[in-house]
């Protein structure tokens, strides 16, 4: 084997988080495994021993400042339970829409600030170029359109919560307060413009899906299950429900209520990573690997619970013919219909007059020593798990995050574009360009996954089979 | 003229003060034509070996090796660093974990906790070494400009921006002064 040179390609990120990915060759030249390393780690699960249950939504939403209310909602259901309570309907309605408004920011951040680049500019085009800012530069109309769908969703959490990132909206046994009249039909005069801009997108996506299509059924395209909550109708939910598993073919393998989660999904650790990967555990590691977030609820799907997500689903089952819903770029289409849905969802609910309603929380003291909270964040199914002693104070935290589940199936991902860029110790140009489009899929929020954030900081380098430094790619 | 450079990064942190950012909305088309944006999250920029810049913005806490490393390299290469949010001016949230062992704070997430099955410890060459403290970004290196909020809100940010554009070492009004 000959390149012992230093490659050096072009630049990598827009992801959220620290990561760097290492490939490591067999003798022959040829890739035998790639990791994805997850850099970072905060220890959330240790240091909120000892805290009074009713601050965990407000200390765990810190969590990540992309998805603080999954985490807030997540760990409000988690006091619930401990509370033993229901809480009031106008509540959980006021919950939902809240969730909803993180949905739309969450989904138009990813498609319109960081995915859209690629898809636009395309992956080969400039990096200094290749950003939102380029994209604000060559398709204005666009971006403005992007930014302001963003914007609906956030105020709409602000709306609610006060402050668009880290407000104080879901507590133990409900909701802080109750939505006025005037901020009701302020946000409703919001909606038509950002219909307008989803639909732009699915139609930019959809183009974008036919003009790549070869390279879309090849792209980091693997079976694996999926996974994620489901109402009574099989439609996915994103505060409550069913956890559901499916197998690649859309046969239902499990179906339970998620506060069993211990008994279907266990973690792994490996050293050299400070993400786990969770697994479904009567299949062990790694072979349960699992999928979750848009692609995955789109594949458990029954239906989609609004009409015009459900109309657009059906044209993304046609896709899906051959398994080609396995394929990774799919994700990008499948984030769109579900920020279709979340609008739909969040108009009918502010449409109804009982989401202005005053009774939004029950109070009273702890009966349960133990409460699981489930909700599906953005990027997937989010467990928050508590144990507290007779006083209310944490004893056991357990906190499984949408990116973590990912994690064999982006580890998967990038070893199958690492294969085909890779062979007899050759690097293909555009390795690094395609492994950072296949871990964007996901759109790992790395704050997320590791309770912990930070820049993705992502570099690949590659090993021989003695395990000698071959060659550095990074950025110029 | 030249447009001011600028770079930003997180350490330690959640992304939210960056989201605050993003939070300008349409003024952020404004604030972005008048700067030049080189690395950051948000671009493809991804050299720590930074170019010489005009202004230097830091998320977050420190928390590991390597984000004293890269807040040094950054230091040496921007004329103005701001330390942007609580975490990066107090250490914020994440110092909730500095009164606890480092090992334990470990132990507890990669072997404890009730999911995980046959946990090890993440010590590997390709992981940077968490520190025993999570620190405020002034610990490290020396700051210019603290901007503090959880997450500051995008008043403050586009406030302390353009203070800085225009020369001037912003002062945040008392009414722009908040902590949570
Ligand atoms: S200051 Fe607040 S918003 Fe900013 S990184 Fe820290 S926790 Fe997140």
């Amino acid at each position: 084997m000959t390149t012992t040179q230093k490659i050096t390609l072009n630049p990598i990120s827009r992801l959220e988080g620290h990561g760097k990915v290492t490939i490591h060759l067999d003798a022959a030249g040829e890739v035998q495994e790639a990791r994805f390393h997850i850099t970072q780690f905060r220890g959330y699960e240790r240091f909120c021993y000892g805290r009074p249950f009713e601050e965990m939504p407000i200390i765990t939403q810190r969590i990540c400042g992309i998805c603080p209310v999954s985490h807030q909602l997540a760990s409000a259901k988690a006091c619930d339970a401990i509370l033993g309570v229901e809480i009031p309907p106008a509540a959980k309605a006021l919950r939902v829409l809240e969730h909803m408004g993180q949905y739309i920011q969450s989904h138009a951040l990813h498609f319109f600030y960081l995915a859209s680049p690629d898809l636009l500019l395309g992956w080969d085009a400039d990096p200094a170029e290749r950003n939102v800012v380029g994209v604000i530069g060559k398709y204005p109309e666009l971006a403005m359109k992007g930014i302001r769908m963003r914007k609906l969703g956030q105020e709409i959490i602000r709306a609610l919560g006060g402050k668009k990132i880290h407000p104080a909206f879901a507590v133990a046994g409900g909701v802080t307060n109750s939505l006025s009249e005037t901020d009701r039909a302020s946000l409703l005069a919001g909606f038509p413009d950002a219909y307008t801009t989803c639909h732009a997108g699915i139609e930019l996506i959809r183009g974008w899906l036919q003009d790549h299509w070869e390279e879309v059924k090849r792209f980091a395209n693997f079976s694996s299950h999926y996974a994620g909550l489901v109402d009574s109708n099989g439609c996915p939910d994103m505060y409550d429900g069913k956890l559901r598993i499916t197998r690649h073919d859309h046969q239902i393998i499990e179906e339970f209520d998620p506060a069993d989660y211990l008994t279907f999904i266990a973690e792994h650790v490996e050293p050299w990573s400070y993400l786990k990967f969770p697994f479904f555990k009567p299949e062990g590691y790694p072979e349960g690997c699992y999928r979750v977030g848009p692609l995955a609820r789109l594949n458990i799907a029954d239906a989609m619970s609004t009409p015009q997500a459900d109309e657009e689903l059906q044209h993304f089952r046609k896709l899906s013919e051959n398994g080609l819903n396995g394929c990774t770029l799919l994700y990008h289409y499948a984030r769109l219909i579900e920020a279709l849905n979340c609008l739909e969802r969040a108009e009918q609910l502010l449409s109804d007059d009982r989401i202005c309603s005053r009774d939004v929380r029950y109070t009273g003291q702890p009966v349960n020593e133990e409460g699981v909270g489930v909700v599906e964040a953005p990027r997937g199914t989010l467990i928050h798990h508590y144990q507290v002693d007779d006083y209310g104070a944490i004893r056991k935290v357990n906190l499984i995050v949408a990116t973590g589940h990912n994690n064999i199936a982006m580890n998967r991902s990038v070893q199958l574009v690492a294969q085909e860029y890779i062979h007899n110790g050759q690097v293909q140009e555009g390795l690094l360009n395609r492994v950072e489009g296949a871990i964007r899929c996901y759109d790992p929020c790395l704050s997320c996954s590791t309770h912990a954030f930070g820049q993705m900081l992502l570099s690949i380098q590659i090993y021989g089979a003695d395990g000698e430094l071959l060659a550095e790619i990074r950025r110029e | 003229m030249t447009k001011p450079k600028i770079a930003t990064v997180w350490f330690e942190a959640c992304s939210g003060c960056h989201m605050s950012f993003l939070d300008l909305d349409e003024t952020l088309v404004d604030i972005l034509s008048k700067v030049q944006l080189t690395v950051s999250p948000i671009t493809d920029f991804k050299d720590y070996d930074f170019p010489e810049v005009d202004v230097g913005i830091v998320e977050g806490g420190i928390g590991n090796t390597e984000h004293k490393e890269i807040a040094e390299k950054l230091r040496k290469h921007c004329r103005i660093l701001v330390a942007w949010g609580d975490c990066a001016v107090f250490g914020g949230i994440n110092t909730l974990r500095n009164g606890i062992p480092k090992e334990e704070v470990l132990r507890y997430g990669f072997i404890e906790t009730e999911s995980t099955i046959n946990g090890v410890m993440p010590i590997h060459k390709e992981l940077p070494a968490l520190l025993d403290k999570v620190l405020p970004l002034h610990e490290v290196v020396p700051v210019d400009v603290y901007l503090p909020g959880c997450p500051p809100s995008p008043e403050v940010i586009a406030y302390g921006l353009t203070e800085i554009l225009e020369g001037r070492i912003p002062v945040l009004p008392a009414d722009m002064i908040h902590f949570d």
